[in-house]
């Protein structure tokens, strides 16, 4: 059986990822098990400096969701790679390295820096609607994707993936401009504008008043957004979005995605991640599928 | 390793109007657990996905009981209050830094739903104890509070102790510490700051906020500290994983 996919001609063991802001840069749950058990660990977004982020409260509980606005707090390019590189490296899985920026300059100077690092991946965010300058200012215009993406990988060593942000009119549109760009892969969904009102207080649940919103309750609109990206280009997408299980992980396989990410689940279920690659494994069995990469975009 | 552990349900009881006190079965967490420190407990409806954290009341290492006592805020907790005896609870914990014992003349002061976590601190501390609780009107836990040193109580409508907060309960009493333990409602734990600052006091206060992992990689739960923190790099710690107690000289409440 295998459960092998590549992307960008890096190969992973597995297609199970995390999404980026859910795990931190993978300490916290390697204290749960052993981060090797996942096709790749993807860090929270990191800046060419240390960033503040927003305000709290920062996060509210919706109905099979929730609703955050950390606001990329992050402490800065130097100390991942102090810090944070060396310790993913213990473990038997890919990195994949997730940016933010303000301008373009600031992407591309955490680019280049990682340029000499052991990063597998750069994901590149460019769909954070909990940021006034940069993230979804870039990406939810597809001449300002394809700007940045150009950009980008003028100075990347490694593969560049493109975090899209589902909080646009036509994601195919999207898709096809990190293509037409450049992008060696692309990611979605990010989370989707929304907001909570505390009736009690009389106020916003959040203090930055709207947040991303991710969890079970978006896995619909993700699955939709995923087809239809990948549909719309050649290159590999990464789905993400409610992903809770190996079932749900499934739905995006043969949905286009090459690879899948789980999120807000680490939050429920610190094993989340490992247990959806389990459970691909177990759906493989159950259907005597030989090879996972033979279900990518099975549904047509 | 950390681990999950699925508890049993030993019982439940409301012990004041929309305060639950709930005893579990928890081996592994009971045996670990300090004061102070806290537990994520996760709701069996999926719709709720998020863990409720909360503190710990006691823990008895060598019978394996974890006994935690929680205010019924919303549907979560709600959900929590319906579990009764024999029923399976899955937890992740023990979370966060305790407080540390520190065996000098202290104050235990708890307010409202911070109370509990002064109920261990106290089995635990060998020195001199004074123990301030703060309650709006309705009384609870003041039997385990009384084990030990003085309790005195302080209630918003006077129906009990000193009327007003339990500062007004410290200088009615003339109470001196030299150390300061609490949990509470931040405008108690400003108060407090402030005090143990204006009587240079060594002082620990333990915060909350909307928790998401509960163990430090999401960046829900901070606080703003005077100095940049040595893990996020800006003026800000994470209360689940390096609190959720604090010095109070170290953050900006």
């Amino acid at each position: 059986m295998n459960t092998k996919v590549t992307l960008a001609g890096v190969e992973l063991k597995n297609p199970v990822m995390t999404a980026s802001g859910t795990f931190g840069s993978g300490a916290e749950y390697s204290e749960f098990y052993d981060l090797g058990a996942l096709g790749a660990v993807v860090t929270k977004g990191v800046a060419n400096t240390p960033w503040p982020g927003n305000p709290t409260p920062r996060i509210a509980e919706t109905a099979s969701g929730m609703l955050n606005a950390i606001g990329l707090q992050n402490p800065g390019m130097d100390v991942l790679i102090e810090r944070d590189l060396p310790f993913l490296k213990k473990f038997d899985t890919k990195i994949v390295v997730n940016v933010c920026g303000k301008t373009t300059e600031d992407y591309c100077q955490v680019v280049e820096r990682l340029s000499a690092e052991p990063v597998d991946f750069l994901e590149i965010n460019v769909s954070c609607p909990n940021v006034k300058e940069g993230g979804i200012a870039f990406g939810q215009n597809p001449k300002a994707l394809e700007a940045i993406t150009r950009e980008v990988k003028k100075y990347a060593k490694q593969p560049v993936i493109m975090k899209l942000s589902p909080n646009v009119t036509d994601i195919s549109e999207m898709a096809r401009a990190a293509e037409c760009a450049g992008a060696d892969i692309i990611s979605l969904i990010n989370t989707i504008t929304g907001m909570k009102i505390d009736i009690h207080k009389r106020t916003f649940a959040l203090a930055n008043k709207t947040g991303g919103m991710s969890g079970p309750a978006v896995k619909p609109v993700a699955v939709r957004m995923v087809y239809q990206a990948a549909h719309a280009v050649k290159i590999p997408v990464i789905g993400m979005g409610g992903i809770c299980t190996g079932e749900d992980a499934m739905e995006f396989i043969l949905a286009g995605a090459t690879a899948v990410s789980v999120g807000t689940a680490n939050f429920r279920n610190p094993y989340a991640a490992k247990e959806v690659a389990e459970g691909i494994e177990d759906y493989m069995k159950k259907y005597q599928v030989e090879d996972i990469r033979s279900l990518i975009g099975a549904v047509e | 390793m950390k681990t999950r552990e699925f508890a049993t349900v030993i019982h439940q009881k409301e012990i004041a109007t929309g305060i639950n006190s709930l005893l579990l079965y928890a081996e592994k967490i009971a045996k670990e657990a300090v004061p102070g420190q806290f537990v994520s407990i996760y709701c069996k409806d999926g719709s709720r996905i998020l863990p409720r954290p909360i503190s710990i009341c006691e823990s008895e290492k060598k019978v394996g009981l974890l006994r935690l006592v929680y205010r019924t805020a919303g549907k979560g907790t709600e959900e929590l209050s319906r579990l009764s005896s024999g029923d399976q609870a899955e937890l992740v914990g023990p979370l966060g830094n305790g407080f540390p014992l520190i065996d000098k003349k202290a104050f235990l002061i708890g307010g409202g739903i911070g109370i509990p976590p002064m109920v261990q601190l106290l089995k635990e501390l060998k020195g001199e104890v004074q123990i301030i609780a703060g309650y709006k009107d309705e009384l609870f836990l003041t039997e385990e509070l009384n084990r030990r040193g003085k309790l005195y109580i302080a209630t918003e409508d006077g129906s009990a102790g000193t009327k007003g907060n339990v500062l007004d309960a410290i200088r009615e009493n003339d109470l001196t510490a030299e150390v300061i333990y609490a949990c509470g409602p931040k405008p108690m734990l400003k108060a407090i700051q402030a005090y143990a600052q204006e009587n240079n006091i060594e002082c620990y206060i333990s915060l909350e906020e909307r928790m998401a992992c509960g163990i430090g990689a999401c960046l829900s739960c901070v606080c703003e500290t005077k100095e940049t923190d040595a893990h996020t790099r800006v003026n800000k710690k994470r209360i689940c994983k390096d609190g959720p107690v604090f010095l109070s000289t170290e953050v900006e409440l």
